[in-house]
């Protein structure tokens, strides 16, 4: 039986089942880690990643699991380059992903559309409670048990909550 | 296109990432026995932050300027070699201190970033675009906090007005005079400027006196900086070079 032919879509097919260390209901592809994919031929590629956040710990955990995936799937040599620009942004987790955090109870950033003039609005827009989405939430701590979340309170259930942080 | 020679951007790269290095490992003091743990948390992450910015710094004197890799930089080179500046190396202290150093470093930061975005050095200016996202969650921690505590009691507010008379001089030695400066307008006198222009209104909002005076807007110290980048090493770098460097060094081979 031949071989089936290995393109750039395959590629982001076998990313896309790799879930990020920290929230593992979603892909590094879903959050908008992989910036881009180059087949070199059959059993070479390149992949372009981009950190949430420059000190992220899981930075290497992400390079490993992604290596593995594609090494599984039979590709010889993977390349993984960490870049830094253009630099990663909230925006670019995907639709389906903010669902699934959400559902996993962790509120999605808001979109902010390129502006990001500070931190103090990025963290004003309420988020809805992910446990019984009401919207009378408050700012606890704009840090939290990784750098790219910070903690809310939901006066409605009472219930402390996380948010994945606007960048 | 103006170019900038390697030996000014090595010394520029060096201050920014051994700042960077040494703040970041000076508010990790604070895990485990800060006063409340959402500040905990925060000095936690704040110092993840700043070790990641150091590694980035490092990167590129790695990968563009020909130095060491990245944990041979910040783990094996001697005190000498460091040109950080005594407000990021002075030794944990008490809480007054511990945030107003972090109100004044992170601000200089913001200015230093927000201005490098536009640097000519390519390299720099990726990282900085990076960076200015995350310090603007510093700079959020920051002024909650200083705003919050000098307008609460009189022992909160003379507690910070302490810690500012105490660290003022050294906030102002972060913009030491290089020893190859940068292009207007990356040149340090310009960001002192615009971080004094920027810090003042922000302290006196706070209900607290920087050592400064103001004229047409423009801000002035009336205190001369306290400076360490060049020449012997602070007892404090050396200290804290001591602890964060002892355990690499019984085996640099090592590992992990």
């Amino acid at each position: 039986m031949d071989k089936p032919k290995i393109t750039e879509q395959t590629i982001w097919d076998i990313l896309n089942t790799v879930p990020d260390p920290e929230i593992p209901v979603v892909s590094m592809v879903e959050l908008g880690i992989v910036q881009d994919v180059q087949l070199h031929d059959d059993e070479s590629v390149t992949v372009k990643m981009t950190p949430t956040f420059a000190g992220c710990p899981a930075l290497q955990m992400m390079q490993d699991d992604m290596r593995d995936a594609l090494m599984d799937a039979g590709i010889k040599r993977v390349e993984i380059k960490v870049v830094l620009d253009p630099p990663w942004t909230s925006d670019r987790i995907t639709d389906e992903a903010r669902q699934k955090m959400a559902d996993f109870g962790i509120a999605p950033p808001h979109k902010l559309h390129g502006k990001t003039d500070g931190a103090m609005i990025m963290l004003m827009e309420k988020p809805k409670c992910p446990f019984c989405e009401s919207g009378n939430t408050h700012l606890e701590n704009p840090f939290g048990p990784t750098l790219c979340r910070a903690i809310y309170y939901c006066d409605n259930c009472q219930q402390p909550f996380e948010l994945f942080k606007p960048l | 296109m103006t170019t900038i020679s390697p030996e000014a951007l090595t010394d520029l790269l060096f201050r920014l990432a051994d700042d960077e290095l040494l703040v970041g490992h000076r508010n990790s003091e604070w895990t485990g026995v800060a006063p409340i743990i959402e500040e905990d948390i925060a000095f936690s992450s704040m110092a993840q932050d700043e070790m990641g910015h150091a590694q980035a710094y490092y990167t590129i004197l790695h990968e563009q300027l020909g130095q060491d890799d990245p944990d041979k930089l910040a783990f094996l080179r001697n005190p000498d070699d460091f040109r950080s500046a005594l407000l990021a190396e002075m030794k944990r202290a008490d809480w007054a201190h511990a945030l107003m150093r972090q109100f004044l470093y992170d601000t200089a930061e913001h200015i230093r970033v927000e201005a490098y975005r536009e640097h000519p050095f390519e390299p720099l200016a990726q990282v900085a675009r990076k960076i200015s996202g995350e310090e603007k969650y510093h700079l959020m921690h920051a002024r909650m906090w200083v705003t919050k505590l000098g307008n609460a009691t009189d022992e909160s507010r003379q507690k910070l007005q302490d810690a500012l008379d105490t660290l003022w001089p050294y906030a102002l030695g972060l913009f030491e005079q290089p020893q190859h400066e940068q292009p207007a307008p990356f040149d340090e006198n310009t960001l002192r400027q615009q971080w004094l222009d920027f810090v003042c209104p922000l302290l006196q909002s706070a209900s607290l006196r920087p050592a400064a005076e103001e004229n047409d807007g423009q801000w002035t110290s009336t205190v001369a900086a306290k400076t360490g980048r060049y020449g012997k090493p602070s007892d404090d770098r050396l200290d804290l070079l001591n602890a964060m460097q002892q355990v690499y060094r019984i085996d640099p081979e090592a590992e992990w």
